[in-house]
């Protein structure tokens, strides 16, 4: 199995199958006189293909656009500022991902109130929040709860837990997003030109790949389901692009070894238990209907929003971009404070913290010294 | 966030499981792969496991992109 493993990251097969991804990519340009527009939905894609180079060499071949697929980045301004107010009061523990803590709010980050004193302590899985809870009763535990239909089991599996154990100091702050009001607000609202999505592996893990159909039957828009690795993505891409050329809009599982039809039948029923879908206000789109998650009504005592009062103020206004950045429609060049006011060590928005969002991956690997 | 790694199965309990991740070994939650073997290697997010590689269809991808890489020369 590890044989066949490495073959995914092979660089002989890559170079083949970058040569036939030019190859394609030239037929297009010839029939319509610009490049083919491919949004890879992903954050981790956005990433790899960055990472990897595939983004830079492709670059005059292939419209390689970065969509809204980084959990941070797209969480509102105010949002963020909300999570950070939470730790105000002696009594609070915040767990969250490590993404979150550099993300400036708009007094400051979760970082910077750590350092005041806050407890703020970053967990790898969220049901190690449960058990911090379990082991600090006299305080409050307080999950952030963001990402995609990937992570929103997940939390499924804290709360079940902390359900089952009885702790009543645990609870969670939600601010999950859905991927499929998101594609179809981006397509309605004509963001920008896309050709083709190249689709997130591991949401598809949970999704499967029946839940796209509306994307290639309702907008005649194709879409490939891709792995991570080099070949993976490659591949994925010169699918797509041979879709565009036969004027097909399907979409394809290119990730059959860890994506099925129907998805991961346990994760979904556990987000059906505990979750219902909610409207959720996104980074520089605002509000979109039912394009998140949150807490059921009959497990309320573990959202977290009921439990306290937060209320914060109209974010301080900056030049961050990221409200476009996620929707595809500028590149992290375009923002004045790019690599000037604004680097990964000293970031202005999420889009630079979270090695995810687009500016950071821009920076470390693409731009032209 | 949503970076998932190949991880082998080394044990596995009711619900988590020993693996392997280049080298070292974590413990993660199987409940969302209940089918899992050990000596499957598993997709890892977060703490769970999410998906099990299968074999088979892992073979037929990478037989299909040879083909894909090699095709067309003649065209
Ligand atoms: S470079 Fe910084 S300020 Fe500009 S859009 Fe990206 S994160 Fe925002």
């Amino acid at each position: 199995m590890q044989e066949i493993l490495n073959e995914f990251s092979s660089p002989q097969l890559s170079r083949k199958l970058l040569e036939k991804v030019k190859e394609s990519a030239e037929k297009f340009i010839e029939k319509h006189g610009r490049r083919p527009a491919i949004m890879e939905v992903c954050g981790s894609h956005t990433h790899a293909l960055a990472e990897t180079g595939i983004k830079k060499v492709l670059k005059d071949y292939v419209n390689l656009i970065s969509g809204p697929g980084c959990p941070v980045c797209v969480t509102e301004q105010k949002s963020i500022d909300a999570m950070i107010k939470l730790a105000d009061g002696p009594d609070r523990i915040i767990c969250t991902f490590g993404d979150m803590v550099r993300v400036p709010g708009t007094e400051q980050s979760l970082l910077e109130a750590k350092t005041a004193g806050k407890d703020i302590r970053i967990v790898y899985s969220p049901p190690d929040a449960v058990k911090i809870a379990e082991e600090n009763p006299d305080k409050e535990v307080i999950f952030l709860g963001i990402g995609f239909e990937t992570t929103i089991p997940i939390l499924a599996v804290a709360l079940q837990e902390a359900l089952q154990k009885n702790i009543k100091n645990f609870s969670m702050w939600m601010t999950t997003k859905l991927v499929e009001p998101i594609l179809r607000t981006l397509l309605d609202t004509n963001a920008t030109k896309i050709d083709g999505f190249l689709l997130p592996g591991h949401v598809s893990i949970v999704l499967g790949k029946n839940d796209y159909q509306y994307l290639a039957e309702e907008y005649k828009i194709p879409g490939v389901i891709a792995g991570f690795e080099p070949v993976e993505m490659l591949s994925s891409i010169y699918k797509l692009i041979n879709q565009f050329l036969d004027g097909r809009a399907e979409i394809e599982n290119d990730y059959p070894a860890v994506v099925s039809d129907e998805g991961n039948p346990v994760a979904k029923q556990l987000i059906a238990k505990y979750f219902e879908p909610v409207d959720e206000a996104w980074r520089g789109i605002g509000i979109i209907p039912k394009s998140g998650m949150d807490i059921r009504g009959e497990f309320a005592e573990f959202n977290a929003k009921n439990r306290f009062q937060i209320t914060v103020g109209e974010p301080r206004k900056t030049k961050c971009r990221c409200g476009e950045i996620i929707r595809g429609m500028v590149a992290p060049e375009d923002c004045p404070l790019f690599g000037k006011a604004c680097t990964p060590l000293k970031p202005i928005g999420p889009c630079m913290v979270s090695a995810e969002g687009t500016c950071a991956a821009h920076y470390q690997y693409m731009r032209e010294d | 966030m949503c970076v998932g790694v190949p991880a082998k199965v080394i044990e596995k309990y009711e619900y988590s499981a020993l693996v392997d991740v280049m080298g070292s070994q974590i413990t993660v939650g199987i409940i969302f792969v209940p089918e899992v073997e050990v000596g499957d290697y598993v997709i890892v997010h977060a703490g769970q496991a999410m998906s099990v590689i299968d074999e088979e269809n892992a073979k037929l991808s990478i037989e299909e992109w040879r083909r894909l890489a090699d095709a067309g020369n003649s065209e």
